[in-house]
């Protein structure tokens, strides 16, 4: 595929569930680099155990797949803060995507119940960008198969804006201005090897809204 | 991955991976308490069977359900079959209904090909005559791979009534395929003809002497002696086939103590199996069955929830 490419584009970047793009071509602005990122973690912990007055039962799940690096990242910030362990899983929301029969299928991610599990629990969800608000969406009726929770937060690395549904999030690390058209790529040391969030703009028609 | 899941050949070993990758998945969600997913919300899927099946049946619906399917059984006992309506017809009939999938199962080789051919539904073949029957193949490589770990040069031997069997045809498609070496084992009445020269172009081989094969097999498939496939005497007695191809008591200490032992049911115990070997602690019979609804998830899952599976 990305061989096809003209030279001034020299990969075709891939959506990811998120909205968030893989691969792609060095262009476009760093808005968060791994300090930021770093900061935006620790404040982020801070924020969810204020919120909760403590570890009692909280639950961190991280959707992936960078999501699930995130959340392990504040876990082990509040087990620093807390000195506790906070229970940690992932939630696969492949099957629940309301736009499956627009793509050709992917497999799975694994889903990894916390430990406790979730009924009963106040569960943070972890994203690493929050856009349209469809991925929400389908972590909620994910988990609504894995239990009742008492609560869900949710908590993104950078709110992008343009939802089209009632979802927001409780904990942001950075709100970022950007038209619908624009790529936001988000790179973490787990999968990318670097961590940076960036901005870049999408020549017409190849945005694709997630 | 191809339209249809008509024969393993449909199938390259990227396929395969991502078949197992899901179904691993798959079996986590059979462990939950509440066993939904919500892909296939919509979808219709006919079970059309017009040969006797239990696991086959059972798992498919299983499958279909559990991912949010809707899915019909259609058996011809008890259908327009019985009054002497054609398989185009019936097809034809149960497609015209808005049927995104079919599963088909029939006595004649080939059916399901005949069928992906007057439908837009995907067709999935659950056993087609002494064809194909590759979905029980993939839920075998699967359990033997979870068991076992890579296939790659294992020796695994497929042991009892060869010309009757079509899982045995799409088992040695796919385990070849996975780089296992194959040693299939039957009496010569129950050896296909032409199978010297089949072995020879997809790699396996073939013996007389299940005792020879026996030790230094890292695993074994014992096959079901179809009666109901065989018109004439393949073997003087049963008692006859026992000893020289049933997996005995005796035969059962001389494999290795890790081997799995695996049969696509039913059993017939006594037979080509003994009831110490189907029980024992290297059996793999029960995991087959539960790989199979993890199987069949994953197949209907990728040939049914993405783009271009709708009608």
């Amino acid at each position: 595929m990305a061989s096809a490419q003209s030279a001034s584009v020299p990969t075709t970047p891939e959506e990811s569930p998120d909205g968030s793009f893989r691969g792609g071509a060095l262009e476009g602005r760093t808005v968060l680099d791994a300090r930021d990122i770093s900061r935006a973690l620790t404040r982020i912990s801070h924020e969810i155990l204020e919120r909760n007055k403590g570890l009692e039962d909280l639950v961190l799940l991280g959707i992936p797949t960078r999501g699930v690096h995130l959340a392990s990242r504040i876990a082990d910030r509040i087990a620093k803060v807390e000195g506790g362990q906070v229970p940690l899983g992932t939630l696969d929301i492949t099957m629940y995507r309301d736009d499956l029969r627009k793509h050709p299928t992917r497999g799975p991610h694994h889903t990894v119940m916390p430990p406790g599990g979730v009924d009963g629990k106040v569960v943070v969800l972890v994203d690493d960008v929050l856009f349209s608000g469809r991925t929400v969406r389908a972590a909620l009726d994910a988990m609504n198969d894995l239990g009742r929770p008492a609560t869900v937060r949710l908590a993104v690395l950078v709110d992008r804006g343009h939802r089209e549904l009632p979802i927001r999030a409780d904990h942001v690390g950075k709100n970022l201005p950007s038209a619908r058209t624009e790529r936001v790529m988000v790179r973490l040391e787990e999968s990318d090897g670097y961590d940076e969030v960036r901005i870049a703009p999408t020549a017409a028609g190849e945005g694709r809204p997630a | 991955m191809n339209k249809h899941l008509l024969s393993i050949d449909d199938l390259d070993l990227a396929d395969v991976a991502t078949l197992f990758d899901t179904a691993a998945e798959m079996h986590d969600v059979q462990r939950r308490s509440v066993k939904k997913l919500p892909a296939l919300r919509g979808r219709t899927v006919v079970n059309l069977f017009f040969e006797d099946s239990t696991r086959t049946r059972s798992s498919f619906e299983i499958a279909g359900k559990w991912l949010s399917a809707d899915v019909i059984n259609v058996s011809a006992k008890g259908s327009s079959v019985s009054k002497g309506e054609s398989l185009r017809d019936t097809v034809l009939t149960v497609a015209a209904m808005g049927v995104d999938g079919l599963v088909i199962r029939h006595a004649a080789s080939g059916a399901a090909q005949q069928v992906s051919q007057w439908t837009d539904a995907v067709v999935i073949n659950a056993g087609d005559g002494t064809h194909e029957h590759p979905t029980q193949a993939l839920l075998d490589a699967y359990t033997l791979q979870r068991r076992m770990g890579s296939l790659e040069d294992r020796h695994i031997a497929i042991v009892g009534d060869v010309t009757h069997s079509r899982v045995f045809r799409s088992n040695v498609l796919l385990l070849t395929k996975l780089g296992a070496h194959v040693t299939v084992v039957a009496p010569p009445t129950l050896m296909p003809a032409g199978v010297t020269a089949w072995s020879k172009d997809a790699g396996f081989e073939t013996s007389y002497d299940l005792d020879e094969v026996l030790p230094d097999a890292d695993a074994v498939m014992m096959l079901r002696v179809q009666r109901e496939r065989m018109s004439g005497a393949f073997f003087p007695s049963a008692r006859e086939y026992t000893v020289g191809y049933g997996l005995t008591r005796d035969r059962l200490a001389v494999l290795k103590p890790d081997a799995p032992i695996c049969h696509p049911g039913p059993m017939n115990r006594g037979l080509e199996i003994a009831a110490d070997a189907a029980d024992a602690a290297q059996s793999a019979v029960l995991d087959q069955v539960s790989a199979g609804v993890a199987i069949r998830m994953s197949v209907l899952y990728h040939l049914l929830a993405g783009e271009g599976s709708a009608q």
